[in-house]
Parts: structure tokens; sequence; C-alpha cells
């Protein structure tokens, strides 16, 4: 009689957690950063349309490594969730603590069920706090374990390598053009201590900003490749150039214009209509 | 193998498909949404209702106003209701009927729009925004029939053509492009007879909302539900303007001081400007 194969349970949870990081340290690194006024996604990504990062609510960031499509899914899946408590409660209901509990189950369960194979991803979600202290910054990994970072996260890729030169480097008081430069520095030192420096453009970079002194409600911005390379170069901090209407319901906070009048106050050409047009 | 229930995700949320919110709700909680409730004749008694709202176009996008006033019968309900709103970075939907409904499917559609954005990393052009809102409108139409009737206007700027747009609606989800202005509740009889004889497709943005606060004035002088400039309490119609800047607001100083011309004219005129006869 031939034995059933079995398989211990250690073993198995083993296999499977090699498998996942396996998958993830095959692609590119994502470095999550706390700076003075926000938090800063830099992620290392040549495609424009094949986001790694994205904004997920108001104040609420993603970054993923890892396997496309199941990351994707996932982000997916946490905007519906974002959305659909945000429109049955109200938009301040809406929290990263939430959201990572939420991501955590899903891949808890998926990983210890005998029948799917785990996820290979690493998901980061970033909350902006009112204030600087009160920045979260939480890192899932592939089994559904979240871990509550302090200051910064690095995901993917060489990740041990990164977090050191990240964590040689990082003051939670950096400004964003600081921060910037310490990620992509720790970004093109991936080949360690003793082996050169890799060149990254631009071009080869996805960044967003979680920016608390943006007005609107939606923090979430990316910066293009011309901004990033001044911020990089110059260290001026690209103007918000976002001028989204805010979608809310009143009381809202809409920007405000004083229209420009042809002739004299307000509104004095147009008040005698049969009067030819001033302009 | 069936992916195992999560506590934290359903599975719907996985699943792969719309980029619609609303039709992720449906699945998932159609209790959220308008429409999806059951009511009897009669309800719309209970209910406060909008009235006016007008836009117009010009070179570079277009303005929509609205009235502060809504009514339950012959009562007035609310004298500072807001029925104007940003959808979006650049379109502006203003709502008259019923108003509880009105707010709600604003709030639904503003949702919409970010929603979409946000999945697909990208906006819907505005004519893909317009059709949008006219779904939801069809799924309304149940209550319509009860009395419920909500009554957009939509209007926007146009980042592919550069031009500012307006739609109108009817009650059963109907989408038409209208040209130059347009005005939809209960003064818009009024409103729109007065545009007709003020708009000229020339005039500047400021001129503009002159033109629009002169219909507003015209339909509340001939339809009782649309409320007038409150003088006593310095409350004065909405307005936003939608550009290439994106949506904005016109400071309420600004509409004071405007309002406050307009009835210095009337005083003279109180029929408002007289347009040429040939």
């Amino acid at each position: 009689m031939s034995t059933p194969f079995y398989v211990a349970p250690e073993q198995q949870m083993k296999d499977r957690a090699d498998f996942a990081r396996k998958g993830i340290a095959r692609g590119r690194s994502v470095v999550v950063l706390h700076y003075a006024d926000g938090i800063l996604f830099v992620a290392e990504n040549r495609s424009q349309a094949l986001h790694k990062v994205s904004e997920i609510y108001d104040r609420i960031g993603f970054a993923a490594v890892g396997r496309y499509n199941e990351f994707e899914n996932l982000r997916t899946a946490g905007i519906r969730y974002a959305d659909l408590r945000g429109y049955s409660y109200d938009r301040t209901d809406v929290t990263g603590r939430g959201l990572a509990n939420a991501y955590a189950q899903l891949l808890g369960t998926i990983f210890s069920s005998g029948g799917e194979k785990p996820y290979e991803v690493e998901i980061i979600v970033a909350e902006l706090g009112p204030t600087d202290s009160q920045d979260q910054i939480y890192r899932l990994t592939y089994d559904g374990s979240v871990g509550d970072e302090n200051g910064f996260a690095v995901m993917g890729g060489q990740a041990d390598v990164i977090t050191e030169v990240v964590r040689r480097g990082f003051r939670p008081d950096f400004g964003l053009a600081e921060a910037a430069r310490l990620a992509v520095d720790a970004l093109a030192s991936d080949g360690g201590p003793t082996a050169p420096r890799r060149e990254i453009g631009v071009e080869a970079l996805e960044v967003a900003i979680l920016d608390r002194a943006r007005a609107l409600p939606r923090k979430f911005r990316r910066l293009r490749a011309e901004r990033l390379t001044e911020l990089l170069s110059s260290g001026t901090e690209p103007v918000d150039e976002g001028h989204e209407a805010v979608p809310a319901l009143p009381p809202q906070s809409v920007p405000e214009t004083t229209l420009p009048t042809a002739s004299g106050p307000a509104g004095s050409g147009a008040a005698d209509a049969s009067a030819p047009p001033a302009s | 193998m069936s992916r195992p229930s999560a506590a934290g995700l359903p599975e719907e949320y996985l699943r792969i498909g719309t980029s619609s919110f609303s039709d992720f709700a449906a699945q998932v909680a159609p209790n959220v949404l308008p429409g999806a409730r059951h009511v009897s004749a009669g309800v719309a008694d209970l209910a406060p209702h909008g009235t006016t709202i007008v836009a117009a176009t010009f070179p570079g996008g277009v303005v929509v106003a609205g009235d502060r006033r809504a009514t339950m019968g012959n009562m007035i309900a609310q004298r500072d209701i807001e029925k104007v709103f940003p959808a979006d970075e650049f379109s502006v939907v203003g709502i008259a009927g019923a108003a509880g409904i009105a707010v709600e499917m604003v709030g639904l559609f503003q949702v919409e729009l970010e929603h979409y954005e946000k999945i697909e990393g990208a906006p819907l052009s505005l004519v893909g925004k317009a059709n949008r809102l006219a779904t939801m409108i069809r799924g309304n139409l149940g209550l319509a029939l009860q009395g419920l009737v909500v009554v957009p206007l939509f209007a926007g700027w146009d980042v592919a053509t550069e031009e500012g747009r307006i739609f109108s609606y009817d009650a059963t989800g109907g989408r038409y492009e209208e040209h130059a202005f347009f005005a939809v509740g209960s003064g818009s009889v009024f409103a729109r007879g007065s545009l007709k004889k003020l708009y000229r497709p020339d005039l500047d943005a400021a001129s503009v909302t002159m033109a629009l606060l002169q219909a507003l004035y015209d339909a509340a002088d001939d339809d009782s539900a649309t409320g007038g400039p409150d003088l006593a309490r310095r409350i004065f119609p909405v307005v936003l303007v939608a550009t290439a800047d994106g949506v904005q607001r016109v400071t309420d100083s600004q509409i004071a001081d405007m309002v406050d011309v307009m009835v210095a004219g009337r005083r003279q005129r109180p029929d408002g400007p007289a347009a040429p006869l040939t």
C-alpha cells in the first residue's frame, strides 16, 4: 500500500512562503517615505501606464510589488471598499487602518487556504494624518501579516540592501526634495555597499505624494518626469498644478474666483445689456 | 476551487469587470443606492422641491447658476439651499426637482466619476459623464412616476474639444445637448425667455454671469417657487464657472456686487434691461 503524500503543515507553509517571496524578489523595489509635509512614494517602474503606486482615497495611497494582475486586483478592491464606505457613511470614515485590516484578512485567508496559490505581492497602505506625527505606513506581506512601519518602508527586489541605505540617511523632518533624493539614491544602490551605484533616469521612476499642504481633500498627486527632474536637481518643490473641484456636497470648498471684467466694476458692462459688448 | 470568503473583502470586490461605482454598489449593497426603494403615490408632497437652474456658454467655458429656494407645496422649505455642485474637476451639475433624491443622486454621481478616474487612471470624457448621469436618471424613473422627478442640468469644460458644453435631461433619462444657454426647473420658462433676449455668444464670463442673474431674477418675478436675491439676508445665487482651469465658484462678494448693480437697474426699469426691437 502506497503512503499518501504527507506534507507536514510547517513544511507546507514554508513552501508557500518561499514561493511567494521568490516572486516578490524578482521585481523592482518601491520605497515609501515619510517627509515633513506628507508621504512620498518612489517606485522603479519603466511603464508610464501600468502603475505600482495609486490613489485609494482622499488621504490614502497604495503601493505594491510582485505580480501585476494580483496587486491590480487588490488595488481595485481597495478603491471599491473605500468608495463604498465613504458613500454609505462619510468621507472622514474611510481609514487606512480599516483598509489594511481588510487586505490582511484577504491575504491571510488566501495564504492559508490549501487550494489556491498564495498571492506573490507585498503592499503598502499609507495614510496621511492630520498632523505630521499621525501619518501611518502599513506594510502587508503575502501571508496577511501587517506591520506598522515607522517613517519608511521598502519592499520588493533587494529590499534589505535598500532598507539599510534608507535607514542610514532617513530623518523625519526631511523636506520633499531631500526625501526624494534619498529614495532615488537608495533604489540606485541595490547592488550592495560595494557595488557601484546604478543610474536611474526620471523616466524609469514612478513618483507620487500624499501632500498635506494641498488645499483640496484629495491629497494624492503624481509628480511627472519634468517636475521630478526639477525637484531632484534644484530642490525646488513643484507647485500644485492640480485644480480638481471638490466632489462634496455642501459645505464644500470649491476654489473661488473673481471673474475678469472688461470695463470697470464687476458686471457693470452687462447691466445694460442693450449696450454693445465691451469685448 | 472557489475563493474562500474573506472577512474584509468579499469575493465581489475582487471580481474583474466594472469600473462603475453604482454597478458595483448594486451588486454588494443595493440599499445604499437611490432608486432602490419603493414609495407610494403622494409621497411627493412630503419632499421639498428645488427650482430654477440656468446655464450659458461663453468663448472660454460655461457658467451655471442656481437660485437658493426649496419649496414644499406652498411653503418655502429652505431659503439658502445650494443646488449647483461641481461634479468633478471640469464639470458642474445643477439639480431641479425632488431635493432629497437629487442631492443623493449628485453625491452618487460625484463618487461615480471619481471612482472611474481612480480605477482607470484617467477621467471619463465629458460626453461619457453626461451619459453616465442619464443612466442614473433612468434608474430613477420609478420614483419619477410617483412624483419624485429629478431634472438635472449638466455642463462642463470639454478638455478634448476645448469648449464649454451643456446637457439637459428628461425624467426618462433622455439626454440632449443644448447650445448657447439652457434652464431647468419651475422657473425655467421665464428664465429661458429672458436669456433669449440677453444672451449673445460673444459675451465674456462676467457678462454671461450677469445675464444669468437677470434670468434668475425674471424667473423669480413670475414663478413663486423660484427665489429672487434675498437683499435683507444677503443670500444670492450660487454661480460656478467651468473653464480650462477647472471648476471654480464665483466669490459671494462679486455676486453681491453684481446683484446690487442689477437691482439698482431694476429700480429704474423693473422688467430689466430692454433688448433692441430690431
